[in-house]
């Protein structure tokens, strides 16, 4: 019955922004490890070109239902989708669907940056080599140097692409996967708490990254920071428990939450 | 409240608490004492070990030769006087006796055939074979002198580096007086010269000490390694990979797991049984074979070469597969592009310690006739060879005195390479835990 609600709720928040299109739709998505359940019924609409931030504490399934969208659950032995989650009207679930094809058009940053122990020019350039995205080295090169700029790296590592990603500072280093994300050209970009391992001002870079990106991609950021939710996102998610219990626009979950359980997390009462 | 508790520390308990602290500092240094002298311990077995080695088996990377000048006259030879001799001839012509003849040259004082005996006897009895090589090689040589650098026996070796003495009583030594009298001669002539022993390192086997070498056992090590190593590498690091990246946990994982560590803890001697039940008696490979003794090893190594690899794919941190799947690798790519590379130390160290270990295996090798004595160097995987520590068995087992050196100067030699090998493995090993 609840998740009737949100679904309804879901819809109505959509009706505020000049028609935003649902990229990924998701309805009764359930989701096992085993035999624990650890989402349930989830019905949920992630627009095209806003940011969407999923909030609550932890353990309630964020990062799990995050992992969907992309099927990075699929590495899991035990993880069990039930229900559906839909990607521009295709089934993502769908045995048909290509993994690595999906994987491609849905990009994903992790909590920890994660480059791998190769030079930063490598860490771009592999996912458009292993997609044969581009033709001879020049167009390969110039991919890069796009990436990198669009992630904000640029100006910092143009004099050292040869040097290891490890190398970077923290900020640097998730930058870099941003970048790398970006390099294989994907429609949404999936962010599993990407600042919880950054200070505040390479935070802060990111969160503006995040912003401008906005543009291009859809954005759906995991966040543990409610200040950082309702700075960078437009709609909010609320999870709990394994329940989806609130979404909508972020200025209404923040001001004015329906469910008591958003009000007190939103205000500090638990998590 | 908080000053009036330390005034009361100040004031009534400090000689407790200092008791206390005494103590504990003294039972802190005893820890360290009974650490620092269990390594004392385990430093000095190693000194003595690898000193006493050293000390007996260095003196065999060098040896003696006697410097004659010898004319190849032939008569003296047996050959006939035609200008033409045909190589069969040449073949058995008889340069012992050309050999023999110069020394009677330098000692005109020795009559009587036993005495004549004791002076050919200081020489090795394969210095004929020398010069038949170099006539053979060059039939022109004939009827000129040339000068040679011919063995001595081992018992004269051994006099020339101080391994017996003058003063032990005559009848107990195989050399006699007369025989060690010859000896200084030649050395205060400058006839004897002290020289770096190549043929130990190059030489077939030989029941001549002076010339037994290690070249051939080294070569039967090296193709039995390869052999070793070209099959238990690559189903090693394939199973390895499947197990860890690819095949669902469950039973039957389980069981093979189980299963290979098993099998690292079998006995060596029990492949070596194996080896000879199914490569011998059934599949009827050539014994005393490098392919038969890689065989055997490879066995015996695959399950070390699992276990090292396997540890060192789990060790590849979990964030870089993510990584790697996120942009679209499939699994294989995740595996051939970022995991194998970086885990690929880790599997070298696992896979050298792994031949190291096979390297220095003697009772599995025992089993399937690599024991026998070959004096020819192996000129592939086919030919009958022996290895290293078998030579060494082999050498230790032989009745002559000069053979202990022989067997001190091989376990240098394996034992070289074993640290070398272990040095690898370690720079390797550290190598890989700086990368990330
Ligand atoms: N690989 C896994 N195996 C089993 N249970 C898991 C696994 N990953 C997550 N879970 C469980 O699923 C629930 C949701 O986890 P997660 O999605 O990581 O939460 P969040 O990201 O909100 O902190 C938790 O109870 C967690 O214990
Ligand atoms: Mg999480």
């Amino acid at each position: 019955m609840a998740q009737q609600g949100t679904a309804a709720g879901t819809r109505a928040g959509a009706g505020h922004a000049p028609v935003p299109r649902a990229k990924v739709l998701s309805r009764e998505l359930s989701v096992f490890y085993g035999e624990k359940q650890a989402l349930f019924d989830i019905a949920l609409d992630i627009n095209a070109n806003q940011v969407t931030s999923l909030i609550g504490p932890s353990g309630c399934g964020k990062s799990t239902f995050l992992r969907c969208i992309n099927r990075m659950n699929d590495v899991i032995d035990t993880c069990r989708v039930t229900g559906s989650i839909r990607l521009d009207g295709h089934e993502v679930y769908d045995p048909m669907v290509d993994v690595v094809s999906l994987r491609r058009r849905v990009g994903m940053v992790f909590q920890k940056p994660n480059p791998f122990p190769k030079s930063i020019f490598e860490n771009v350039a592999y996912g458009p080599k292993i997609h044969g995205l581009t033709k001879g080295r020049g167009e390969l090169e110039e991919l890069v140097v796009s990436s990198l700029v669009r992630a904000g790296l640029f100006e910092e590592v143009k004099d050292r692409l040869q040097e290891p990603g490890t190398s970077l500072s923290g900020g640097q280093q998730q930058r870099l996967c941003i970048a790398r994300a970006i390099a294989v050209g994907p429609e949404v970009i999936l962010m599993d708490e990407p600042c919880s391992a950054l200070d505040p001002i390479a935070t802060a870079r990111i969160e503006e990254l995040i912003d401008e990106l906005r543009q291009t991609y859809t954005i759906v950021v995991v966040t543990h920071s409610m200040q950082q939710a309702a700075r960078i996102s437009q709609r909010t998610a609320f999870f709990h428990l394994g329940v989806l219990v609130e979404a909508g626009d972020t200025s209404k979950i923040f001001t004015n939450p329906e469910d008591g359980r958003t009000q007190d997390y939103i205000t500090g009462r638990f998590g | 409240m908080n000053s009036g508790d330390s005034a009361a520390h100040a004031g009534g308990a400090p000689a407790e608490e200092s008791k206390i602290l005494r103590r504990r500092h003294r039972a802190d240094r005893r820890f360290r004492l009974y650490g620092l002298s269990a390594v004392a311990i385990a430093l000095l077995a190693l000194v003595g070990l690898l000193g006493g080695i050293g000390w007996n088996g260095i003196s065999a990377f060098h040896h003696h030769q006697l410097l004659l000048d010898v004319e190849l006259d032939r008569a003296v030879l047996g050959l006939p006087a035609a200008p033409d001799v045909d190589e069969s001839a040449l073949r058995t012509a008889n340069y012992t006796a050309a050999i023999r003849e110069r020394l009677r040259e330098l000692h005109p004082e020795v009559s009587g055939r036993k005495q004549k005996r004791s002076l050919y006897a200081l020489v090795s009895s394969i210095a004929g074979f020398e010069l038949q090589r170099l006539v053979l090689a060059d039939p022109g040589l004939l009827e000129t002198s040339v000068s040679l650098a011919l063995p001595l026996s081992d018992e004269a070796g051994r006099y020339l580096k101080g391994d017996i003495s003058r003063d032990s009583e005559e009848s107990r030594r195989k050399l006699k007086d007369d025989q060690l009298d010859w000896l200084d001669a030649w050395a205060a002539q400058g006839l004897i010269e002290r020289r770096f022993h190549t043929r130990f390192f190059t030489g077939g086997d030989s029941r001549e000490p002076e010339v037994a070498g290690l070249g051939g056992a080294l070569l039967g090590s090296l193709w039995t390694l390869l052999v070793t190593l070209a099959l238990s590498f690559p189903i090693g690091v394939a199973a390895a990979v499947h197990l860890e990246e690819f095949a669902p946990r469950g039973r039957v994982t389980d069981f093979l797991e189980v299963n290979i560590n098993n099998l690292a803890a079998v006995p060596s001697i029990v492949y070596g049984l194996l080896g000879l039940a199914v490569f011998l008696n059934f599949m009827a490979l050539p014994r005393s074979a490098p392919v038969v003794g890689g065989l055997v090893l490879a066995l015996m190594t695959m399950p070390t070469i699992i276990i090292a690899a396997r540890a060192a794919l789990r060790a590849v941190p979990p964030s870089i597969r993510e990584a790697a799947l996120g942009v679209g690798a499939s699994p294989p790519q995740v595996v051939a592009h970022h995991v194998l590379p970086l885990a690929l130390p880790g599997i070298l160290t696992g896979t050298i310690i792994g031949m190291a270990r096979a390297l220095g295996e003697t009772a599995p090798l025992l089993m399937i006739g690599m024991v026998a004595f070959i004096a020819d160097p192996p000129t592939g995987p086919l030919a009958p060879s022996t290895v290293l520590p078998v030579q060494i068995y082999l050498w230790a087992e032989s009745p002559e005195r000069a053979f202990q050196e022989l067997t001190f100067g091989a376990i240098l030699v394996l034992v070289g390479f074993l640290l070398l090998m272990n040095a690898i493995a370690i720079v390797l090993r550290n190598r890989s835990e700086q990368s990330w």
